[in-house]
């Protein structure tokens, strides 16, 4: 077994399972907690139209920090766009999800998705540049913040340097690009990369408490 | 002693002109990546080269690679040149059979010892001797006396040079490729299904120049012809990275002549020369014909998923395991919720 075909088998195959298993694990295991009695009268029912709104107001930043977050938000947002596009734009991907779920859609050309690509970890610099300088985020950034980023900016290195077949050869290239995957896909249920499933609950939540508090959202 | 007449003499006797021999000279130093300077170093040492003892092995094969080699529409020099070179052994082509055969090869090996090329087609099997026997010898014990005094060893095809499709999994022989047994002697594997003739005349052409063998990579290939892989010389690689597929075998894009990833093409993984050097006479090759590459110049190439199956897709295993995953997230959550309340219980208490 050469290493892309462990990358391509047994890596992918434990990598997906961790993924499953573990996103199910953290889902499950927070839904069921208790919750903290309310001792409180409702100001409002607190359901999930409360928690929809929250979820599409927390996408945008609130007029008071608009000026202060307009360079991180912009980064974030150029960040998470452009690894939606080399994620599921790039038409090698969209055929490896096409052979998992069956689906598939229109890509983009190859030089566009390497453009955004080099944009998308462009940004991801700056925002690591910005945690490590700006003294409040440095303080309160800790491994997880940083190894987060790393198994996210990986793959999109190593995606980047297969089509310029920088310092090995292309089969062995895809190789190490698709364990940096399962990398980023064994550490995304329990590091903060978990906000990828995580994110909507976690502001329905705050949405549905805030509403029975009768808070502005 | 009997006279050996060298190769350019049986060359000029067949009919073969000076420019279609410079020609084919040319062309292999341009496929060596040697300098125009060396094109008549290798003129002059093919035609005062005698004509070398060749003794060719076919193990377990299906006679494809010397069909490929001998199959030409017209004859071409590298046709000549194969007959110019002393085949002294060769089951399929040759009169002989049973000892009369078997005494041709002893001959060769006798007559000359340390410097004749042993060419292998077919993987040998080492599960059971008598699985495959010319002769009354096991493949093994053949592979192995006759490499004894042998120059050079070149395993022609992705079964001598890999194991092939004998050696797919289950593997029923137990096949191995040659450079598996012969670690004594310098190995050239030219692998495909079939491979490229003007490769295997390349290589020969080489070893009669300079006395040596070409450069290798790491799975024992010529370097100048396994040194690209067929998605970065495809023609159809423009069409790759504007992202223009063909999605079935009769679609537009497969009449337009897009590229053919989507349909299993597995040229990006693929080292040979196939989009370069061409088949029959330079006419095409399997993509120029329609048909995505199978990669058969690789190890191990029946057993890489399915010949229709795009490259980038992963193989996740049963849905019954993610299934098990699913189920084992579920407990683990629960066991988890269930772990945090008894916690809460018990600090509440304390309190």
């Amino acid at each position: 077994m050469d290493l892309l075909e462990f990358a391509r088998g047994p890596a992918l195959q434990f990598a997906a399972l961790v993924l499953v298993a573990g996103t199910i694990w953290r889902i499950v295991g927070i839904v069921m907690l208790r919750e903290k009695p309310d001792y409180s009268e409702p100001r409002a029912s607190g359901g999930y139209l409360a928690a929809l709104k929250v979820i599409w107001t927390r996408a945008f930043t609130a007029d008071a920090f608009k000026k202060a977050t307009l360079y991180p938000k912009i980064m974030a947002y150029g960040m998470h766009a452009g690894l939606f596009a080399t994620v599921f734009l790039f038409t090698p991907h969209i055929v490896f999800f096409e052979g998992w779920t069956g689906f598939d859609w229109p890509g983009l050309p190859n030089s566009i998705i390497f453009f955004i690509g080099v944009a998308t970890v462009v940004s991801g610099v700056a925002l690591l540049v910005r945690r490590m300088t700006s003294p409040v985020l440095k303080l309160i950034s800790n491994f997880d913040d940083y190894f987060s980023w790393f198994v996210t900016m990986l793959p999109l290195v190593t995606g980047l340097l297969i089509p310029v077949r920088a310092l090995f050869r292309y089969e062995d290239l895809l190789a190490i690009h698709i364990l940096s995957v399962c990398l980023m896909l064994v550490w995304l249920p329990f590091g903060k990369l978990g906000h990828t499933f995580l994110v909507f609950i976690t502001r329905g939540t705050t949405g549905m408490v805030f509403e029975r508090r009768g808070a502005k959202t | 002693m009997k006279y050996t007449p060298t190769v350019g003499e049986i060359l000029q006797a067949k009919g073969v002109s000076r420019r279609g021999f410079l020609k084919y000279c040319a062309t292999t130093a341009s496929l060596l990546a040697l300098p125009p300077s060396m094109i008549p170093r290798i003129a002059a040492a093919i035609e005062n080269a005698r004509r070398p003892s060749v003794i060719w092995l076919s193990f377990q094969e299906c006679t494809g690679c010397t069909e490929s080699l001998t199959r030409s529409a017209s004859p071409t020099v590298e046709g000549l040149i194969f007959d110019a070179i002393s085949l002294d052994y060769h089951h399929t082509l040759q009169a002989a059979a049973g000892d009369q055969a078997e005494a041709a090869r002893h001959a060769a090996m006798e007559e000359n010892d340390g410097a004749y090329l042993v060419l292998v087609d077919g993987s040998i099997p080492m599960g059971n001797p008598g699985f495959s026997t010319i002769a009354g010898i096991s493949n093994v014990d053949m592979l192995l006396d006759t490499v004894k005094g042998a120059a050079a060893v070149v395993a022609i095809g992705s079964c001598a040079a890999f194991g092939g499709l004998p050696g797919a999994n289950p593997n029923p022989t137990g096949a191995v490729g040659v450079q598996d047994l012969v670690k004594d002697k310098p190995v050239v594997n030219v692998p495909g299904c079939p491979p490229i003739p003007t490769v295997m005349t390349a290589v020969l052409a080489q070893f009669l120049t300079f006395g040596t063998i070409p450069d290798l990579d790491k799975h024992g290939r010529p370097l100048a012809y396994f040194g690209n892989t067929i998605h970065d010389r495809c023609y159809r690689r423009p069409f790759y990275e504007q992202g223009k597929f063909a999605e079935s075998f009769d679609d537009e894009g497969a009449k337009a002549g897009w590229c053919l990833y989507k349909l299993g093409c597995k040229g990006p993984t693929t080292y040979n020369a196939c989009a370069t050097v061409k088949w029959n006479q330079g006419t095409s090759f399997p993509i120029e014909s329609g048909h995505p590459c199978l990669g058969c110049s690789e190890p191990k190439f029946w057993d890489k998923g399915g010949f229709y199956q795009p490259l980038s897709t992963g193989h996740f295993g049963s849905g019954a395991t993610v299934a098990g995953a699913a189920v084992a997230g579920v407990a683990l959550g629960v066991a988890a919720a269930t772990a945090g309340k008894r916690r809460q219980d018990k600090y509440t208490k304390e309190a």
